[in-house]
């Protein structure tokens, strides 16, 4: 029996592929508060600062802010959430603080401890198939063997199927092949005064320059937490300042 | 219903199970023997046969006076916690003639026999058959049946073998003693001339209060050992509940030597396990699993999770990352798995691993994988601690203990995002004695300190720590990049704890 032909009507329902390149419809630049859907990015920092895992963390709660609150479900999403650490990583940057930690984030953290970035990546997949943890956060130090693009696939797949959002922090690292979908490098930089004393360290700012991402052009931007606890850019950076007299 | 306490004394219990345990019934009991254990002052005799008391050695004498009366006896270690063993083996034993039963250590037994008797004929013909049957195993007793325990046991030791008394019945002429008192109070009440506990109803109540006001343990107070005798205090008792744990195993017809079929025998053990565990809607906290090779050596293999569970998918790929190093050598032929830490878990439905990948599996699973490949402290989370000390307000516990109720840290104390494991010394130039910091160096690199917030004074713990320890100066700072750190001055300068102060670098802000 000869297969009829498909009518070329049949191909008129399907949503258009996404445009790929920067000058398509989805390539709109990224904005902080809102929800892009990504699942699995990567921050490049240095270990001589906190501001990588820091810049994880907000980002993670800006997209969590963004999300449309599910209207059946009336508590808010308590979860507990996972920070992994390679033996490393623990070295250089020490342990997560439980009173420095995001108010919203602090009584849920559960740390793993790894050895070795096998181990750190095992712990990372495993948090990912877990439906009880709203989100995975990674940090490994340099740019070990057992971190290739086969793995970061692996990783970005897991995420993707359980609907898991995994950050994965990577300290004094080069931006090696990966196939995280968001890639930032982020770096510290002045903060604005705080309004009651102009000498003392204001919030955290981050100049954070996303070089690869699937569906954003990069860019580069000056992130601060705002007053009201969301993620803002500002647009200049801060007058340097003069030294302690 | 009144209560019908029924007590079973062995007076000669550790000295019966000795001769038990050397296969002769009662000739032993014809040679001179002591059982003893030793002291701080030598060995001193706990138990003796019938010959060996005539010919003089009592309970709580020196082996060495005994020597001295009858040198030719002879001595065999006691064993008071075998003797507790079998007590307890006695107690489940006796649960026939009544609903529970409890251990009256160390040499006696109380079964509640309350509606119980007319079973056996009545209580007399219960006593008799009690008797007959314990005569049997070869342990000599005293029994006696009372409304309470106290009375049951004053009875027992004191009164006619095989008494029986009703509600009201007086036990006036019973010796003091009877009242299951320590010896130093017996000896106060000898010396004020109160020798049976017809004497003690005599004296009034208030005198004998005012007397043992500050003894509040019962076996201290004549008053509350009377008032359980006579029933007007309960007296709660333990009672013995027997619990075994589940044990499944398999005996292979040939010995295996590989790892596959291992599996698939870990695999059956689970399955049956969880059927067993299932049933009694139960989950396992701790497994053994055991592994007899053909030459006799057993391997033993344990796992503990994190929340009961009966998934034998899970319980057995857990297991089987336990299994890597086991050397089967001739072959393994026999297969156990014994659930050693039960816990009650609903039943509840079934499928957890096939719906683990579609729906993700479940914290507590996940941090069954994560210990199990990682180790057992390797997954932990933060919790506050009662301390103003930096490093000591947080502690790590394990991920689902439930955490005690703390405060929370202070709103207006900033904290770092993250703290160093040990605080790491820097060079400061700093404005001395105690002004700001300028510039320090931390691993090599040299950070120009352009805003700084401080100090944030905090103290040594003095309840804990020596008075030698200094204090810190905690400033925050924030270099020419804007990387902030959690720097502190360790001391003053003049504080007489040392010389000029040391600089850490503590924590990394954000």
């Amino acid at each position: 029996m000869v297969p009829t032909p498909t009518p070329l009507s049949a191909f008129a329902r399907r949503p258009l592929l996404p445009a790929r390149g920067l000058a398509g419809a989805q390539a709109a630049g990224w904005q902080p508060g809102q929800d892009d859907g990504t699942l699995h990015g990567e921050v490049f920092a240095a270990s001589s600062e906190g501001g990588g895992a820091a810049l994880a963390l907000a980002l993670v709660l800006d997209r969590m802010a963004a999300l449309a609150p599910d209207p059946v479900v009336d508590v808010p999403d308590q979860r507990a959430w996972l920070w992994v650490q390679d033996a490393q990583a623990l070295r250089l940057t020490g342990r997560p603080y439980r009173p420095g930690l995001p108010p919203a984030l602090r009584h849920r953290l559960v740390h793993v401890a790894a050895k070795t970035p096998e181990e750190a990546l095992f712990a990372l997949e495993e948090g990912l198939r877990c439906r009880d943890l709203a989100f995975v956060i990674g940090e490994v130090a340099g740019n070990p063997r057992a971190l290739d693009f086969t793995a970061s696939r692996r990783l970005s797949l897991a995420a993707q199927r359980h609907g898991v959002p995994l950050w994965l922090v990577r300290l004094d690292a080069r931006p090696d092949l990966s196939a995280a979908r968001q890639r930032w490098q982020a770096r510290a930089v002045p903060s604005l005064p705080p309004r009651w004393n102009a000498q003392a360290p204001g919030a955290p700012a981050w100049q954070a320059e996303l070089f690869r991402a699937r569906n954003h052009p990069p860019g580069e931007w000056l992130l601060h937490h705002a007053a009201d606890g969301r993620l803002a850019h500002r647009d200049a950076p801060e007058p340097a300042l003069q030294t302690l007299s | 219903m009144a209560r019908r306490i029924l007590a079973i004394w062995l007076p000669r219990l550790a000295i019966e199970r000795w001769l038990l345990g050397q296969g002769d019934d009662q000739s032993g009991d014809g040679s001179p023997l002591v059982l003893i254990s030793d002291t701080a002052h030598g060995p001193r005799v706990t138990a003796a046969t019938r010959a060996g008391l005539e010919a003089g050695a009592r309970p709580g004498m020196m082996l060495a006076d005994v020597r001295a009366l009858c040198p030719q006896i002879a001595v065999a270690p006691a064993d008071p916690s075998g003797d507790l063993g079998l007590l307890e083996q006695l107690a489940l034993w006796a649960q026939r003639w009544g609903p529970w039963s409890a251990l009256d250590p160390p040499d006696g037994l109380v079964v509640d026999v309350s509606g119980a008797a007319h079973l056996f004929g009545g209580e007399d013909a219960l006593l008799a058959d009690a008797r007959r049957r314990l005569a049997a195993r070869g342990l000599s007793t005293r029994l006696a049946i009372a409304p309470t325990a106290g009375a049951a046991w004053a009875l027992a030791h004191y009164g006619a073998d095989g008494a029986t008394v009703q509600p009201g019945d007086s036990l006036d002429p019973l010796p003091v003693a009877a009242l299951r008192l320590d010896p130093a109070v017996l000896t106060v009440l000898r010396r004020l001339g109160l020798k049976r506990i017809g004497d003690l109803t005599g004296v009034a109540r208030d005198a004998l209060a005012r007397r043992f006001r500050s003894a509040h343990a019962p076996a201290a107070n004549p008053l509350i050992r009377m008032d359980q005798l006579a029933g007007r205090v309960p007296e709660p008792l333990l009672p013995v509940v027997s619990l075994e744990s589940p044990l499944v195993q398999r005996r292979l017809m040939e010995p295996i030597r590989h790892r596959v079929l291992l599996d698939k025998v870990l695999e059956d053990l689970c399955a049956d396990m969880a059927r067993i565990l299932e049933g009694r809607a139960l989950g396992a906290r701790r497994l053994e699993l055991a592994l007899w090779k053909v030459d006799g050596e057993v391997v033993a293999r344990r796992l503990e999770v994190s929340a009961a569970s009966r998934d034998a998918a899970h319980l057995a790929g857990l297991f089987a990352r336990k299994l890597d190093d086991v050397d089967a050598g001739f072959g393994i032929e026999l297969a156990r798995l014994r659930a050693a830490w039960i816990e009650p878990l609903p039943l509840a439905q079934k499928d957890f691993e096939a719906s683990a990948e579609r729906q993700g599996t479940s914290l507590a699973a996940c941090i069954d994988r994560l210990s199990v490949r990682l180790g057992e402290g390797a997954i932990r989370r933060p919790v506050l601690h009662a301390s103003h000390v930096p490093e000591r307000a947080q502690r790590w516990v394990a991920p689902l203990d439930p955490a005690a109720v703390r405060q929370e840290s202070l709103a207006f104390h900033a904290r770092p995002l993250k703290l160093l494991d040990r605080a790491e010394p820097i060079a400061v130039l700093y404005a001395s004695p105690d002004g700001l910091p300028r510039r320090f160096r931390w691993r090599g690199d040299v950070h120009e300190v352009m805003r700084a917030e401080g100090p944030e004074r905090i103290a040594p713990e003095w309840w804990r720590e020596r008075s030698t320890v200094r204090l810190r100066d905690y400033y925050r700072v924030e270099d020419g990049e804007g990387r902030r750190y959690w720097i502190y001055r360790h001391g003053l300068s003049g504080d007489g704890r040392g010389g000029t102060p040391d600089w850490y670098l503590q924590g990394l802000f954000g």
